[in-house]
């Protein structure tokens, strides 16, 4: 049954552009993608270790900054006779070098911040975040600042020398990003039913239990840390080149927000939470655009998170299993009593 | 000699105000566990405040100050019965997420209502600034640090000497056993929160004439706030005065003999630091599981 629903919904997903001929719908599917990818690393953080990470854009800036540096080639002036020089590189090797830097980062964070939890967790995220957009808009010799990094090459696939195709348009672009989706859902999926997930929720459940079991705490928060952190990167590698153009504000922290509007609305700690809400306040920003100042959008954003925190604590997927289950079972209980009379 | 002497100066006369905003959250944080996310808000709905009575309604500056603290101090008021009473015994994240939420709509209501362009305030100070010696310090400032001063004096006495001081540290010791000896939780939680939204508010109304208001100063000292918190430890109102002293001085320090660029950077770096050197924070009481 549900197999057969995940093979329609990636059926609908991989038809989109068939009979989408709105260019610009695409783009606005696109960008929402990239924002799927980041908010699913952040569940795995946020929904199966139980720890709120609000640094989670710096990952995501990260994998973009490096992805287009390591493209686009940079020289760096070490000492005034030496100049360390780098080449332009392929773009998918830029892109996995920006998995790489953002993992290696979570790893480093990772050690650093798990010495404390909670509230102190969640500042020491933040000031992260800030540090590095601050590097970003300060080294001016590397990243250019607020002049911002452009021209950035686009992805390209196929074999060297032999079929080289550039992905200039939108349409092979949005299947390049369903395809990382689809990657990055089915390594989680069999991450949290691994036995590091199972260790991960019994950290997030109850610490003090699954460190009195033998559960080596620090070891898996940090393991879930680099994965998130990898895949963060891989968002942001995705979105630096399909935009072209990056600059500083990529960090700041309203979009770590969106990112936790995302988790929490749809269902921390699921597997589709991210996803529905991903898609839910991707779209909302374009469907507000018409008749609300940016402002506007900001403050439903908010009024809209206090209200799911009230009202939906767990989120839509629980929810919406929770109403699906008790509807079945009124239907079974009412066909039984029809049985019995 | 004289440069780093200034910049000691410089330091002294910003910590105090820092040391305001660490208290306020420390405070919110120490008794009532709640990440304050609209602690910045609070400070630059201060510095609005001061800009409409002062500047557009044309109120004595003075009287300018003391009615931005007391409509601070409401503000918090409200948003403690409105959002924190319905979540009371939630866990730490759920609270925090609504003060993420609560945070957006104010920064962007303030967005709307004063426009994003920056505004000045003008302060009844002579514009010459007091000599003493090498170093120089200008008169807004100095009015600034004694009423900073006044006010963290005036925090601490609240604290030690009053009955309503006395349930709060009852509260924060221990909040079930304090509430079965009687005292009002809620009265103590919307009083809290309400001092610690006034001190943030009074900061916001000092420092507005000092620098610029913009919708989104609120941001870097909300950030600050929770580096002087992590500072000074949980709850501990003499760490978070040490600890805005200290910020004050690394970010002057930082942005005399590094680069000014990083200036705002200094305050996360010495969280880092704290963080690896010394876990437990530099005045902390309780292990740091907040």
């Amino acid at each position: 049954m549900s197999r057969w629903i995940s093979i329609l919904w990636l059926a609908f997903l991989f038809s989109i552009p068939l009979w989408m001929i709105d260019l610009y719908v695409l783009h606005i599917l696109i960008n929402t993608g990239i924002f799927v990818i980041a908010a699913m690393s952040l569940n795995l953080l946020l929904g199966y270790t139980g720890q709120l990470s609000l640094g989670h854009v710096a990952f995501f800036g990260i994998g973009a900054y490096v992805s287009a540096l390591v493209s686009l080639g940079f020289d760096l002036e070490l000492t005034d006779t030496y100049t360390f020089v780098f080449d332009a590189k392929p773009v998918w090797i830029a892109f996995l070098s920006g998995i790489i830097a953002a993992g290696l980062f979570g790893w480093l964070i990772g050690r650093v911040a798990f010495k404390v939890r909670g509230a102190y967790f969640v500042i020491v995220t933040i000031s992260f975040a800030e540090v590095v957009r601050l590097v970003s808009l300060n080294w001016i010799d590397l990243t250019e600042g607020p002049m911002a990094l452009n021209n950035i090459q686009p992805f390209t696939l196929g074999i060297p020398n032999l079929w080289e195709m550039t992905l200039y348009q939108k349409i092979p672009n949005y299947y390049l990003v369903l395809v990382v989706a689809i990657v990055c859902y089915i390594l989680i999926r069999r991450l949290v039913h691994s036995r590091i997930g199972r260790a991960m929720i019994g950290l997030r459940e109850n610490e003090p239990l699954a460190t009195s079991v033998g559960v080596n705490v620090t070891h898996y928060l940090v393991i879930a840390t680099v994965i998130s952190a990898a895949m963060a990167g891989a968002a942001g590698g995705l979105y630096t080149h399909y935009f072209r153009i990056i600059d500083p504000d990529i960090f700041l922290f309203i979009y770590t927000v969106t990112m936790v509007i995302m988790v929490v609305s749809g269902g921390k700690g699921t597997l589709a939470g991210p996803i529905v809400g991903g898609i839910i306040f991707g779209l909302l920003p374009e469907i507000l655009r018409e008749f609300a100042a940016p402002e506007m959008q900001w403050i439903i954003y908010g009024i809209a998170m206090i209200l799911i925190v009230f009202f939906l604590p767990d989120g839509i997927v629980p929810a919406l299993k929770n109403w699906w289950k008790n509807h079945r079972s009124k239907r079974t209980d009412s066909a039984e009593m029809d049985a019995g009379t | 000699m004289a440069e780093f002497l200034q910049h000691i100066l410089n330091a002294i006369v910003l910590g105090g105000t820092y040391a305001l905003l660490g208290i306020g959250l420390t405070l919110i944080f120490g008794i009532m566990k709640v990440v304050n996310f609209t602690h910045g808000e609070l400070y630059s709905f201060g510095a609005y405040m001061i800009f409409m009575f002062s500047a557009m309604l044309g109120l004595n500056f003075f009287l300018a100050i003391i009615l931005s603290m007391v409509l601070g101090v409401l503000l918090g008021g409200i948003i403690e019965f409105a959002l924190l009473r319905p979540l009371r015994g939630a866990n730490i994240d759920t609270t925090m997420l609504v003060m993420i939420g609560a945070w957006i709509v104010m920064q962007n209501l303030e967005q709307l209502s004063w426009g994003g362009v920056a505004k000045s305030i003008n302060h009844p100070f002579p514009l010459d600034p007091l000599v003493i010696g090498e170093v120089s310090v200008s008169w807004i400032r100095v009015f600034v640090f004694f009423f900073a001063v006044i006010l963290i004096i005036g925090s601490y006495y609240l604290i030690n000497n009053t009955k309503l001081g006395k349930s709060m540290r009852a509260t924060f010791q221990d909040r079930d056993i304090a509430a079965l000896m009687g005292v009002n939780i809620n009265r103590v939680y919307t009083a809290t929160f309400a001092l610690g939204s006034g001190l943030a508010a009074t900061a916001g109304a000092l420092l507005g004439p000092v620098f610029v208001v913009t919708p989104t100063m609120g941001d870097m000292a909300a950030l600050k706030a929770f580096a002087i918190v992590i500072l000074g430890g949980l709850g501990s109102i003499a760490g978070a005065t040490i600890g805005g002293f200290i910020l004050a001085l690394a970010e002057e320090m930082g942005a005399g003999y590094i680069s000014s660029g990083y200036r705002d950077a200094m305050g996360f770096i010495l969280i880092i630091l704290v963080l690896i050197f010394r876990p437990t924070g530099l005045f902390a009481l309780k292990e740091r599981y907040g």
